[in-house]
């Protein structure tokens, strides 16, 4: 069989984190019943008139800056044509002709190696309305809270080769819009959406092959598989000598398969022309800098810092620095017990296997920090000894409990009352002879069994450093 | 008249715009199509060379709002109109 490598270019909309649409005074918020944050503006009603958000530009710019781009200083909207329920004034307010950034890219890093992926162009858009399909009545439910949401959408150079490559730009594009404040970029809840434009063509081919569009790809595991799918897909249909059709499919999660839509053949013609409805953005040099002066600490900026002011190891402020969530608690809990070393453990450790286990990501995190703080305040008083730190910390991770209450609650605090402790020690000594000859024959080591029946014996609420101690005077 | 519309492009410029015409109504905006592009081609005939590309006919930029909630729940007037309402959603004829 030839030799083949896969093409790929991303489409990735986010939603911008305003409290307001893009056109209109609406509520962005994500929930609501339905069309109850819809005004004339965003359903599109006759009359009407849009006016742009500020902070919508000032978000472009700086996404457009954290990527390397060059900022449009003279943009302007224009109207894309398409009748669709959830697109209420039968066209989409977005940009063509002078998009808000070009020329830009990013770094990515995979097991082969580094390389940059380069930014096309961002522009701003709104989004659309939410159709939810009603069975009852075989109709579609339509629902505006959504329309007029402002997203920017991001068109990548089709630089990328892999699944893998693909991940690492988005997880990069992702870390770094949630670095800026810019958007949540909740795959799951659609404020980062990512359409896959994908092609191949035999190794050492100059001219690309046709592509293929994929979308609904709502996780980074869809993603690959769709990915790996269509590309075996697109190969198959060449080795047996036949075309690949240049077509938009839709991913099926589910059957983990994708499925055409559309052809293009019967064309979108989307008849773009400039927005009368508004007037041009000026982006001054002035502008630009109080928006660059504005930024946020970046994720590379952040790392330094944490080696620097915190003294905590390289690879723990990488992984701390991760996420923008990990980061934030990361700092919050420092700032209230001042053990950044302890903050950072059970971040590392426990955080990290807690989220590995219940699949979640360090965005879905709820807990405190001031409850973390609280915990590593207990242990470190030695109020409770560490597995029953452990112990809570799943509470405070799953439920975000107050840890003292909860110790409280439980009794769980460990018990340092020397005279109970020696009490119960002499009953495991008395109780299990054949221990204490092994141990006074020379078998040190079977003083760990009776650490452990004296652990148990206290419910594991006995410090084990005192319980060795005590063990030992008691064994003579 | 110089710019002659074909009947595809009527038919296709008719399935865009979701608009269905009988015959005189064809000939007619096949008359008035041709027409504009005239009209356009006598625009063309004028010497822009520096000339900046005009954006808006008002001379005016950067007009903004504040990224403030100006509005309340707004369901009952946009739904007013509705021709169908289920659970505070416009009921359409279904969609894929």
């Amino acid at each position: 069989m030839k030799q083949y490598e896969t093409v790929i270019g991303l489409e990735v909309h986010v939603e911008l984190a305003t409290k307001t649409k893009i056109f209109c005074g609406c509520s962005t918020e994500f929930g609501g019943a339905p069309n109850t944050h819809t005004c004339p503006v965003c359903t599109g009603m006759p009359g009407s008139l849009p006016v742009l958000n500020k902070q919508v530009v000032e978000y472009a710019i700086a996404v457009g800056l954290a990527t390397n781009c060059s900022i449009t200083q003279y943009c302007k909207f224009d109207r894309k044509n398409y009748f669709y329920p959830d697109n209420p004034q039968n066209y989409q307010i977005s940009q063509l002709y002078l998009p808000i950034c070009r020329n830009g890219g990013i770094e990515i890093e995979t097991a082969a190696g580094k390389k940059t992926v380069g930014i096309h162009e961002i522009h701003m858009e709104e989004d659309a309305g939410k159709l939810v399909h009603d069975d009852w009545t075989g109709s579609s439910m339509v629902d505006y809270n959504r329309s007029g949401v402002p997203l920017i959408e991001i068109v990548s150079e089709p630089d990328m080769r892999s699944a893998d490559e693909v991940i690492a730009y988005l997880e990069k594009l992702r870390m770094i819009i949630q670095y800026l404040g810019a958007s949540d970029c909740k795959l799951q809840e659609g404020s980062m959406r990512a359409d896959v434009n994908l092609s191949v063509r035999e190794v050492g081919a100059t001219e690309f092959g046709t592509r293929t569009e994929m979308k609904n790809l709502n996780s980074f595991k869809a993603i690959s598989h769709a990915i790996e799918g269509e590309r075996a897909r697109q190969i198959e249909l060449l080795e047996e000598g036949r075309q690949v059709i240049q077509e938009t499919r839709r991913w099926d999660d589910n059957k983990e398969s994708s499925y055409a839509m559309r052809s293009k053949e019967d064309a979108q013609d989307y008849r773009y022309f400039p927005e009368p409805d508004l007037v041009p953005i000026v982006i001054s040099d002035e502008w630009l800098k109080e928006v660059k002066d504005r930024q946020p600490e970046l994720r590379s900026e952040k790392l330094e810092r944490y080696k620097k002011e915190y003294d905590i190891p390289e690879y723990d402020a990488e992984i701390i620095t991760g996420t923008k969530k990990m980061a934030d608690i990361f700092e919050a809990t420092t700032a209230i017990c001042n053990k950044p070393k302890k903050v950072s453990n059970w971040l590392m450790v426990e955080t990290m296997r807690l989220l590995k286990e219940n699949e979640m990501e360090a965005e879905d995190i709820s807990f405190a920090p001031e409850n973390l703080a609280k915990l590593i305040e207990l242990a470190d008083a030695g109020e409770i000894n560490s597995s029953v730190a452990k112990e809570v910390f799943e509470e405070v991770f799953k439920n975000n409990v107050d840890p003292e209450k909860y110790v409280e609650e439980k009794g769980l605090k460990t018990v340092s009352d020397d005279g109970a402790l020696r009490e119960v020690i002499e009953k495991i000594v008395a109780d299990n002879p054949k221990s204490v000859e092994d141990y006074n024959s020379g078998k040190k080591k079977a003083i760990g069994f009776l650490v452990g029946q004296t652990m148990k014996a206290m419910q594991g609420k006995a410090d084990p450093g005192m319980v060795n101690k005590i063990l030992k005077e008691v064994l003579g | 008249m110089a710019n002659v519309i074909s009947d595809e492009t009527i038919e296709y410029v008719g399935i865009l715009a979701k608009l269905e015409l009988n015959k005189e109504e064809q000939e007619r905006a096949k008359k008035d199509m041709g027409e504009m592009l005239d009209y356009i081609d006598k625009l063309n005939e004028l010497d822009t060379t520096g000339v900046e590309p005009m954006s808006h006919v008002f001379p005016v930029n950067n007009v903004f709002r504040e990224d403030v909630v100006t509005n309340g729940d707004g369901h009952e007037a946009t739904l007013a109109n509705a021709p169908e309402v289920k659970e505070n959603a416009f009921l359409v004829p279904k969609t894929v």
